[in-house]
């Protein structure tokens, strides 16, 4: 199955089994593995990529259905040698341990804190109709497609709090 | 996985006639659920038919009503501001399901006809009537608790996972289909799925090519909504138990009603006997009371599923004290 | 040359020393996140050498005799490479610190979920698919698979009785009698189990994700019948164990396998269903705790009987009475335990062993005994701490669960909680409050490190150690700084070698103790061969900013070197030093939850802990440690519990989804307080 895919801003081209996911894509077939398989089933988001804008579990999707779509991958968050400010913020806070987490949950808040900017509720927004202050339990609802068995969850908020109030 | 074919029309014909060429096609939305279980070796479909680029991903404005694509993600849904306003317990059930990524990917159809979350059918190396046909049912008999007790039969007790489903059950969308042949017709959600009986297989009344293009929302008969979740963690859990409640009041008197379970049931569960007994009465705690005993009356409480009538007892209750303060 | 240096005497001197104002105990940056947060960090399964093969671990259905009836039929379908079922293959993960094979041959599954066979291909979708398709068949009676139906293994007990227990029980002004259950439990670390193998000749490399590498490559070497020193391990980075990569695990053994058979490399990666079923689980355990009390609280007596599990032929068992035998004050002991043997997946370390399961249900006995003498819970604990080690008489080497206690009481407001249930409420919610002591028993294992300094005056750290997320990177980089007086930037670490000298690995908490001590000794031979050089002692010797000072002589350490590279090798081994003093860690943990009325659903609002757990290396990853204890009691106590069928013992919700590790919304800010707590 033929599918151009732009990731991290450079076009490429892969010819693949359709069984193949935009994961296993990323990671056997393009050698871009900061995207990472910890359960396979959409169940703890360490595959988050943000495919056209919007944050996804890579896992549970076939590369062949983002055919001519735009990914970022953890790999694409950082300008060069400079770091984004979430990803400062990770390092700063210790958002991290173990660190098979980390790519997931930065995709995850990157792309989360877009969402928040735009207005979208979550579970826990009071009032729908009205755009909702990104408290921390704004915060831990919306990471909480992504799972830290390490437990870094405090050092995870507080970055991306940080950030957030920027 | 099988080795499967893909294809991605660009038109509802083509989808519909890509299906036709096999019986062991199946349309593919989101994928977050089919993918799932195709790598777990659940379902094997030979030829995938992608209806994400068929233009059915808008929400429209019907006379008094909406039109909801198929292929509309469940965050969007959540987020367009007309549901947000009239419907609010269709964004309030959206947004308690699954996570943000996922609910970026899945689709309103594809969340209508998610499979259940039965351990049991998830695992190929024992017997499941849904999976395989008059194999057997190893949940009966097993460990049970996201199962059913409403609607199951001797054959299954699986529940329907849905929380959106939910919301669309109290709020009595119609399911828009398109036919093998370009017809289109409507069905309502509460006709739209099966009861396991001895066919627990057949999950819903859509014939084999059968695609469907979209869920029409009438205007909501009730300014009250209301959607709770109980689940065994805080986030990103299926429901053990919830509900969904629409309802007006007028004069002190409850002048519509419709509620709708997830969690308890094969199905997202609604029971018009429910709806009648609150119609036209006042709201009191006696009555909400009733409303759970008329609910819970032909449960069936397997071992391991006893905790889920008092609590289904419990948050009816909440639910309706909360639409009627 | 080495320095040797073997524990015997309680180590007062507080080794290594700090000058005050060096990089050890500081809040520093994790030296390896920058590769962490770019996505640069290579994972086992990230490692993909030319004409990489992908297998898949098959399942056993049932147990008994295994046969697969359609293996030729799999063989046949195209891009399958092989089917292996060979008598070398391991039928779960070893034991921690084995340094043997596990039980060998798949052709018996002795639990459902055991492998029993690899399917390789050349796509990882092609081995799924076959995998899938590989029919089994399994034949044998039906075996025990729930606690009530186990046989006791009469080697597998404790008993130790101090006093007069039971009398103590029957005259007892206030007793509590309680017994406790708790599930089994999982690491599910984020990183699934997985290995690529690759030989040249007899020599195999293996990138694996494994803890405890000097212990995996003499496992690895035994299953497969050859010579240590023909494996090479390679894990670099490790994302997360927990105690379930502290053995060598079904995946590398049949990697390796495979890449022989097919003179190919091989990739195995476990499915995330797999990591459930084939590594170690925590045991499911039933814990009789018995407080006789005076009507102050004093205890009398303390009894902890508790019951584990484990498969046949498994040598672990949840060390449940661990910290029992010190953690009170009282003239009276029964301590018992024992182990029925299950046809359940192995038992073996998760996080904590012991005392995870073991100290919880003594603590809530605890909680027990405050309720009935109506004594505050912390008053409670502070009225029973014993001033030497119950029974023996042995001291401490430090003992700072008072001062835990009554800081983290303190910082978390306890003073301020309504002592009585359902005193608070908020709409449907009820807020309470609660508390217990933390304590864990200390080790030390043997542990090897190399430190170059080379002509430019960097060094270079090196050992097998892992850094599983503990932080191993970043404080044995500080430790060598603070040594040879260089910032950290100034060192280099490299880990998860066994071409390095063998630290002790990640497990049981040893590693920052252990393997950072041996990489102390390893600069003190240097700062030894710099002294020797000077003409001086080393003990004259003051190293910082890259200088040798020695009293008013001061010069760049590299002028010193002149071109060449001073090599250290430092070697630790526990000595006797454990027998003569009770080494533990301590800690408080206070903790406010909202219940809900109307459906029990919980949820912690906050959580503070205080914890003395020895000198603090680095106080961000220390922190970050902490935090992640401190989340897993909040999974053992509300979320977490692996769930068996009562008909067979397979695990039935072995994902992500059904088993409930907690999510960021079930965790509120976690306080942690790091006392300052050096041996005296």
């Amino acid at each position: 199955m033929k599918t151009v895919l732009t990731i991290n801003g450079q076009q490429v081209s892969l010819d693949i089994d359709t069984r193949v996911t935009l994961l296993d894509a990323l990671r056997d077939h393009l050698g871009l593995y900061g995207s990472k398989k910890g359960c396979d089933h959409g169940q703890c988001g360490a595959c988050t990529v943000i495919a056209d804008g919007r944050r996804i579990n890579s896992c549970l999707t076939l590369a062949a259905m983002h055919d001519g779509e735009t990914i970022i991958t953890v790999e694409g968050l950082a300008h060069g040698e400079a770091l984004s400010a979430l990803q400062q913020a990770f390092l700063g806070h210790d958002g991290m341990q173990c660190g098979y987490c980390t790519p997931g949950q930065l995709c995850s808040a990157t792309a989360m804190l877009e969402e928040a900017r735009a207005g979208r509720a979550s579970q826990v927004t009071d009032d729908l109709t009205t755009p909702a202050p990104l408290s921390r339990a704004e915060i831990t609802e919306r990471m909480s497609g992504n799972l830290c068995r390490c437990g870094c969850y405090s050092g995870i908020v507080a970055a991306i709090e940080e950030v957030a109030a920027e | 996985m099988r080795p499967f074919d893909y294809q991605r029309p660009a038109a509802p014909e083509a989808a519909c006639q890509g299906m036709s060429a096999s019986p062991h096609a199946a349309y593919i939305g989101g994928g977050t659920n089919l993918i799932d279980l195709m790598k777990l070796g659940v379902m094997a479909p030979d030829l995938l038919v992608d209806v994400n680029r068929l233009g059915f991903d808008t929400i429209k404005d019907l006379d008094d009503g909406v039109e909801i694509g198929a292929t509309v993600r469940n965050s969007d849904l959540a987020d367009d501001p007309r549901i947000r306003v009239r419907w609010p317990v269709l964004s309030r059930a959206l947004l308690a399901g699954a996570s943000a990524q996922l609910r970026n990917k899945a689709t309103t159809a594809g969340n209508l006809l998610q499979r259940t979350r039965c351990p049991y059918f998830q695992d190929i190396d024992v017997p499941c009537n849904k999976r395989k046909p008059g194999s057997g049912c190893a949940a009966l008999g097993g460990e049970l608790r996201n199962h059913a007790i409403l609607g199951t039969s001797e054959h299954c007790v699986a529940a329907h996972p849905s929380d959106m489903a939910v919301a669309m059950q109290a709020l009595d969308a119609q399911v828009v289909i398109r036919d093998a042949d370009g017809q289109t017709r409507t069905m309502g959600l509460d006709h739209f799925y099966r009861t396991p009986g001895d066919t627990p297989h057949i999950e819903t009344r859509l014939n084999p090519a059968d695609l469907i293009t979209g869920v029409r929302l009438p205007a909501p008969l009730g300014d009250r909504q209301v959607y709770r979740k109980v689940r065994d963690r805080a986030s990103y859990a299926f429901a053990l138990v919830s509900a969904a409640a629409v309802m007006q009041l007028k004069e002190g008197r409850i002048e519509y009603a419709a509620i709708a379970f997830g969690g308890l049931g094969t199905q997202p569960w609604r029971d018009p006997k429910v709806d009648a007994l609150l119609t036209g009465a006042r709201p009191s705690e006696a009555l909400f009371e009733k409303a759970g005993d008329v609910l819970l009356r032909s449960a069936e409480l397997r071992e391991g599923l006893e905790f889920k009538k008092p609590l289904a007892h419990r948050v009816l209750k909440a639910v309706l004290t909360e639409a009627t303060q | 040359m080495t320095i040797d240096y073997q524990i015997d005497d309680p180590e007062n001197a507080n080794l290594p020393h700090p000058n005050g104002h060096g990089p050890l105990g500081a809040d520093m940056e994790r030296r390896d996140g920058r590769d962490k947060v770019t996505g640069a960090a290579r994972y086992a399964a990230e490692h993909a050498p030319d004409g990489l093969l992908h297998g898949v671990l098959k399942r056993a259905s049932g147990m008994g005799t295994v046969c697969l009836t359609n293996v030729q039929e799999v063989e046949a379908l195209a891009g399958v490479r092989l089917v292996l079922q060979d008598e070398r293959m391991i039928r779960n993960a070893a034991q921690g610190t084995a340094g043997e094979a596990p039980v060998q041959g798949v052709d018996t599954a002795d639990y459902i979920g055991q492998p029993v066979a690899l399917v390789v291909a050349d796509s990882s979708e092609i081995a799924r698919d076959a995998a899938n398709l590989l029919k089994v068949q399994s034949v044998g009676d039906d075996l025990p698979v729930l606690p009530k139906h186990g046989e006791t293994d009469p080697d597998m007990q404790e008993n130790s009785v101090t006093g007069k227990p039971q009398d103590a029980f029957d005259k007892a002004p206030v007793l509590v009698d309680a017994t406790y259950t708790t599930p089994s439990l999982t690491s599910a670390a984020m990183e699934p189990h997985a290995a690529v193998a690759e030989w040249d000749g007899d020599r195999l490399t293996l990138y694996g994700s494994l803890q405890m590498l000097r212990y995996n490559r003499a496992e690895l070497a035994d299953c497969l019948g050859i010579e240590p020193d023909q494996v090479r391990l390679r894990a670099p980075f490790v994302g997360g164990g927990f105690g379930s990569k502290l053995g060598i695990s079904a995946d590398c053994v049949a990697a390796a396998l495979a890449a022989r058979a097919l003179g190919r490399p091989v990739r195995v990666v476990q499915h995330r269903r797999q990591v459930f079923e084939v590594n170690t689980r925590r045991s499911e355990t039933r814990q009789r705790i018995r407080l006789a009390s005076h009507s102050d609280g004093r205890l009398t007596a303390i009894g902890h009987e508790g019951r584990v599990s484990n498969l046949p032929g498994e040598e672990f068992a949840e060390p449940l009475l661990q910290a029992s035998y010190f953690n009170y004050a009282a003239p009276h002991r029964l301590l018992r335990s024992e182990m029925v043997r299950l046809n359940r997946p192995a038992a073996g370390s998760v996080r904590a062993p012991g005392a995870a399961v073991g100290v919880t249900a003594f603590e809530i006995a605890m909680d027990e005994l405050a309720q009935k003498t109506d004594v505050d819970p912390v008053e409670l604990r502070l009225r029973n701490l014993p001033d030497k080690e119950p029974g023996n008489g042995r001291p401490f080497s430090s003992h700072r669960l008072a001062d835990c206690l009554t800081e983290g009481r303190d910082r978390f407001g306890w003073s301020d909680r309504a002592a009585q249930p359902r005193q608070r409420r908020e709409g449907e919610w009820w807020i309470g409050t609660g508390m217990a002591a933390a304590v864990r028993v200390n080790l030390v294992m043997d542990a090897e490190a190399r430190v170059r300094l080379t002509p430019e005056g960097r060094a270079v750290v090196e050992t097998d150690m892992t850094d599983i997320g503990t932080g191993s990177y970043t404080i044995l980089g500080q430790i060598a700084a603070e040594a040879l007086g260089l910032t950290v930037a100034d060192v280099d670490v490299t880990l998860g070698d066994t071409d390095l000298p063998p630290g002790s690995g990640s497990g049981g908490s040893v590693g920052a103790a252990s393997t950072g001590t041996a990489v102390w000794l390893a600069c003190a031979e240097i700062r030894r061969d710099i002294a020797a050089r000077m003409g001086r002692k080393p003990e004259d010797l003051e190293l910082e900013g890259g200088d040798v000072i020695v009293g008013n002589d001061r010069r760049p350490l590299m002028d010193l070197l002149s071109g060449e590279t001073l090599s250290g090798h430092g070697k630790l081994a526990p000595g006797e030093a454990l027998e003569k003093v009770r080494q533990a860690t301590w800690g408080a943990v206070f903790a406010e939850v909202a219940v809900n009325d109307i459906t029990g659903e919980a949820r912690v609002r906050r959580m503070q802990g205080t914890f003395a757990i020895g000198r603090v290396l680095n106080q961000r990853t220390a922190r970050s440690q902490a935090q992640g204890g401190m989340v897993w009691g909040l999974g053992l106590a509300l979320t977490e519990a692996m769930v068996h069928d009562a008909r067979d013992g397979h695990v039935v919700n072995r994902d992500l989804a059904e088993y409930n590790v907690p999510v960021h919304a079930d965790v509120p800010y976690l306080d942690v307080c790091l006392l300052d707590d050096q041996d005296e």
